[in-house]
């Protein structure tokens, strides 16, 4: 590939984005010129899909989500709520999602053996359990790497929230590592030149001259660094109105109060931008779920933040037409043991959790699998391998995930080694 | 900082106070051991090397030059010239990247250049190995490849501990094979007995992971990953899963208690069948030469002594490949923990001869890392002025690329394909027969390192000002975690990413590093550095332990000429933001 040199355009990239600020910042966005012609444009299945995947880190109880046993002795005092999926209850925390849920499909029967977070962190995001001879890669880095878009300046893997394990490139390289967004709907960091463009333009000037002198005679080693490649990239996002998909002042009042005015809420919002704007993956964490002491309370208070959003950017994206090139996963490391602790709180359950998919193609309105109401079996029905998850997550996306590519270490591996969860096609 | 207390302590009426302090600051920058006359009167000259070609300290001479011949005949064979000796002070700059963790200050660089003697890189080296910087990072670096960079179980593990200890045995040079059976067998409680933590590192769930010591020791230690052979027999190399079992079984008998870590020697080890769910007892076994596990001690005490055996050429030769990538940036076999079955005696290699010398001398690391940083291949430029062979290896990554622009789609698949053909028919790069210095990235702590060091002129070390030091351990966290840390896996090559370049142009400690405050290098070279060209000198010196070549102090005296007396902070500041950001800065070479 050529690298572009030509750094001058830098200057006119800036001051066009300082026209472009001013005409934001005194509402004339009639000023502000259209996305360009690309696969946003795209609407239904004509379009190249995305992922947008709900990360609840801590390891959500099924029981207090899409799985409740009210009544039993493990239920707790967690009621079901009927849903817009006939015969099927959820948490009755989440109305309003209640409604949306035909959109999805309930899986009840999820299956891991890791019980510690950093394992099932891994395990859930790159389908593969650690190995400490080599890093898988994350589920939105291989999709990056086998579906990229030549169109977007900004990363087409973003990650939103502050996770502890964010989505990393593994073996495929840290420039597929996700792009993190700390505080959505706020400033992205470190986007600003902290000086005037004719500062910065000096400064991109000197940087040539002084890569220049570097580069004689380690051309091939300076390239294979990607450093300028990089910096390149930097400039031409920071000054790029494709920024504009992290930005929700634009957005009506009424839809940001629906997602809610949280983190979390602003997240699940920038995501339907991002895929509104070509982004592969995008991924929002929601923390707060570990709960080993007064797991019910903790749960409610993060159902009243998860429920309006989930259900608005579920609705949101129908109604842009969006939903069916998106595939939505909401999903955590693990699921929170049947037996009520006696801080009136549960424990790491790797066995039988739940998580929900949807959109993308994929056949909704049902639910896979199912745990025992009293507790005593382990095993649930109808098990689903979490590889069965990831492949079928690849196969919505035509990604050939069994091909076995060559590792850095010379072991060939597939992006995954699951089968396709045939209920959910067709 | 500067400006935001200026304004409270006027607002506070005490005007004199600011006076005062400016005086001082003026003092001491005056009697700071930077002596800008010298910097003007050299800014002619480019003292390069010191002329006739070193000779290695009397002690390590004969090793050093017996690895000089195993690569000067890899080079003959292979028809590679190999690049020139690099400028002293490019190695000056390589040998406190990979020992200290940081680039040399402007200080260390006055005295490095003021020693016109011919061994002066081997007086430093022996200078910064007692330096406590030293010990710091590299227990640092150590620390990983025992413990890994998890947090762990907090109650049991207590990582900073660990690293103390480390710190202390490479302080006191601890012969390196006692340090490996003290962490291997060690007994007590994991805060005053702190090597202990190497075992209770692997505890999770309040449950000792045997596995996890097995596939851990035998890749920090000696250098397999037999790893996979727990679940099933190794797919490629010789180890079967009743060798790694075996091995775990030695930790079998460890246990946690109120004492910390001991062992019953009553306790069975047992595993269960991952088919039949059958459990069985394993006894504990070593995958070969039964001959050196020792019959007596605990089963730890026995495997650490079969671990450190003198004839066990595995441990020496793991070593050296760890030392070798952690002064290199890159390991001499990749994977660094993944090493081929050790030559037949009579075609020993670099890591035989290297690990044989540490044998000899105790376990000696300093001297295994002076013997390193004196050998040619350390010693070598990084430019390589051949013309690389095949333009496949010029090509970066195809997969380096997907997520930049997708159009070389070139799929990762066929690359990999292609990389392991390489190996066995395209005639090698220069970097990797070590013809030329390999370009590594910095760690985010050398980069931060590096850009809190070029920020002051002097060096930043336990003697430092405690704010000096404070500042550095906060920003260093920060930036560590938003740079991204590598873990355990930090030998592995890297390439930069899109929130790295953002964060090095954009973010708050390059601005604050280059920021024309009082206190740090930039203004202190736009005000005392004399003319132009000594302060171009100074920055150049500051951020890349060189001088500008012709090209640019043309360029940048002409920036400097041009510029307003108001402006000349900014025209500093604007020249240390291009050297921060040039990849020269951000990659050892």
């Amino acid at each position: 590939m050529t690298i572009r040199t030509d750094m001058g355009n830098a200057s006119e990239s800036l001051s066009r984005r300082d026209l472009l600020r001013a005409a934001g910042a005194l509402g004339l966005s009639f000023l502000l010129p259209p996305l360009e012609a690309r696969a946003a444009n795209e609407r239904g299945v004509r379009r190249k899909k995305s992922l947008v995947t709900i990360w609840l880190e801590g390891g959500p109880s099924q029981l207090e989500t899409w799985d409740p046993h009210p009544g039993t002795k493990i239920g707790g005092p967690t009621k079901g709520i009927s849903t817009s999926i006939p015969g099927v209850q959820i948490a009755d925390t989440f109305p309003t999602l209640a409604a949306e849920l035909s959109s999805l499909a309930v899986i009840r029967s999820l299956v891991s053996k890791e019980g510690d977070h950093e394992r099932g962190s891994y395990f859930l995001k790159t389908g593969y359990r650690p190995d400490p001879t080599l890093r898988h890669p994350s589920l939105g880095a291989i999709l990056v790497n086998q579906i990229p878009d030549a169109s977007l300046v900004i990363p087409q893997h973003i990650a939103i929230g502050n996770s502890q394990w964010p989505p990393r490139g593994g073996f495929l390289g840290d420039q597929l590592d996700a792009f993190r967004v700390y505080d959505p709907g706020h400033n992205v960091p470190n986007l600003n030149a902290p000086v005037d463009s004719a500062r910065q333009t000096r400064r991109v000037g000197n940087l040539e001259v002084v890569s220049k002198a570097f580069e004689r005679g380690r051309h091939p080693q300076v390239e294979k660094t990607l450093h300028q490649h990089m910096i390149e990239r930097a400039l031409e996002m920071m000054s790029s109105d494709q920024l504009r998909a992290f930005q929700i002042e634009g957005e009506a009042r009424k839809l940001r109060d629906a997602y809610g005015d949280t983190t979390f809420g602003r997240g699940c919002l920038v995501a339907r931008r991002l895929v509104e704007a070509g982004i592969r993956a995008v991924e929002i964490t929601l923390s707060g779920f570990d709960t080993h002491a007064n797991n019910f309370n903790g749960h409610r208070e993060n159902a009243r933040i998860l429920d309006p959003a989930l259900a608005t950017l579920l609705r949101d994206l129908r109604e842009r037409d969006l939903l069916q090139s998106t595939v939505v996963l909401v999903i955590g490391e693990f699921g929170r043991s049947p037996a009520i602790n006696p801080l009136d709180g549960r424990d790491h359950w790797p066995s039988g959790f739940s998580c929900l998919i949807g959109g993308g193609g994929l056949k909704s309105g049902l639910a896979i699998g199912s745990t025992d109401p009293e507790g005593r079996e382990k095993m649930p029905h109808e098990p689903v391998e979490v590889a069965d998850l990831f492949a079928t997550i690849f196969k919505t996306f035509a990604v050939d995930f069994a091909h076995e590519v060559i590792t850095p270490i010379g072991r060939p591996m597939a992006f995954s080694s699951g089968k396709p969860i045939s209920r959910l096609f067709g | 900082m500067g400006t935001k207390r200026l304004s409270r302590l006027k607002a506070l009426g005490l005007p004199f106070v600011v006076v005062l302090g400016v005086c001082t600051l003026v003092a001491w920058a005056a009697r700071s051991p930077v002596d800008w006359r010298q910097i003007d009167a050299a800014s002619g000259s480019h003292p390069g090397n010191s002329g006739a070609p070193s000779q290695p300290p009397a002690e390590i001479a004969d090793t050093v030059a017996a690895v000089d011949r195993l690569f000067e005949a890899g080079w003959k064979e292979s028809g590679r010239t190999p690049a020139k000796p690099a400028d002293d002070l490019q190695v000056l700059r390589r040998l406190t990247l990979s020992l200290c963790g940081t680039i040399p200050s402007l200080e260390e660089i006055r005295v490095f250049e003021s020693n016109g003697s011919p061994d002066r890189l081997d007086q430093w080296t022996n200078r910064l190995l007692s330096d406590s910087r030293f010990a710091d990072y590299f227990a640092e670096r150590l620390a990983r490849s025992f413990v890994g960079n998890e947090g762990g179980q907090f109650i049991v593990f207590r990582r900073d501990r660990f690293s103390d200890w480390l710190r202390q045995q490479l302080k006191k040079n601890t012969p390196y094979d006692e340090m490996a059976r003290e962490m291997i067998s060690g007994t007590g409680l994991w805060t005053d007995h702190p090597a202990t933590n190497y075992v209770t590192a692997a505890i999770a769930n309040g449950e000792l992971d045997e596995n996890k010591l097995a596939g851990r020791t035998v890749r920090a230690f000696l250098g397999q990953r037999i790893d996979c052979a727990q679940c099933h027999d190794h797919p490629f190399a010789e180890w079967k899963q009743a060798q790694f079992q075996g091995v775990a079984s030695l930790f079998g008998q460890t246990q946690n208690s109120l004492v910390g870590i001991e062992d019953k020697s009553k306790k069975t080890y047992t595993v269960e069948d991952r088919k039949t769910l059958k459990k069985h007892v394993v006894e504990p076994a070593v995958p070969f030469h039964p001959e050196w596990l020792p019959g007596t001690g605990t089963r730890r005490e026995r495997l650490a002594a079969w671990i450190t055996h003198p004839d066990n050429r595995r441990f020496e030769r793991a070593t050296a490949n760890r030392v070798w990538g952690l002064l290199f940036g890159k390991p001499f076999h990749t994977p660094v923990d993944d090493l081929p079955d050790p030559p037949a005696a009579a075609e020993k290699d670099l890591l035989d001869l290297l690990g044989a010398d540490f044998r000899a001398h105790h376990c000696d690391l300093r001297r295994m890392i002076r013997v390193i940083v004196a050998s040619r291949p350390y010693r070598l430029d990084s430019v390589d002025e051949e013309p690389i062979v095949a333009a496949k290896d010029a090509a970066p990554k195809a997969s380096a690329h997907s997520q930049s622009t997708g159009a070389p789609q070139a799929n990762w698949n066929k690359e990999g394909d292609k990389t392991s053909e390489e190996n066995t028919t395209a005639p090698a790069d220069a970097t990797t027969i070590w013809a030329s210095f390999p370009m590594t990235r910095l760690r985010p702590e050398q980069l931060i390192g590096a850009m809190l060091q070029a920020r002051s002129v002097r060096t930043i070390d336990q003697n430092s000002h405690l704010f000096v030091r404070a500042t550095r351990f906060f920003q260093e966290a920060d930036f560590v975690k938003e740079y991204g840390d590598l873990g355990e896996n930090e030998l592995d090559e890297r390439t930069g990413t899109i929130s790295q370049a953002l964060l090095r142009m954009n973010g708050k400690v390059a601005a604050d590093a280059i920021k024309a405050d009082p206190l740090n290098a930039s203004a202190r070279l736009s005000t005392f550095a004399g003319s132009d060209a000594s302060c171009l000198e100074g920055c150049y010196l500051v951020a890349l332990s060189r001088r500008p070549t012709p090209a640019e102090r043309g360029y940048f005296l002409q920036q400097l000429a041009s510029a307003a007396a108001k402006d000349r902070g900014q025209v500093v500041e604007d020249i240390l933001w291009s050297l921060f950001n040039s990849p020269e800065f951000s990659w050892n070479h």
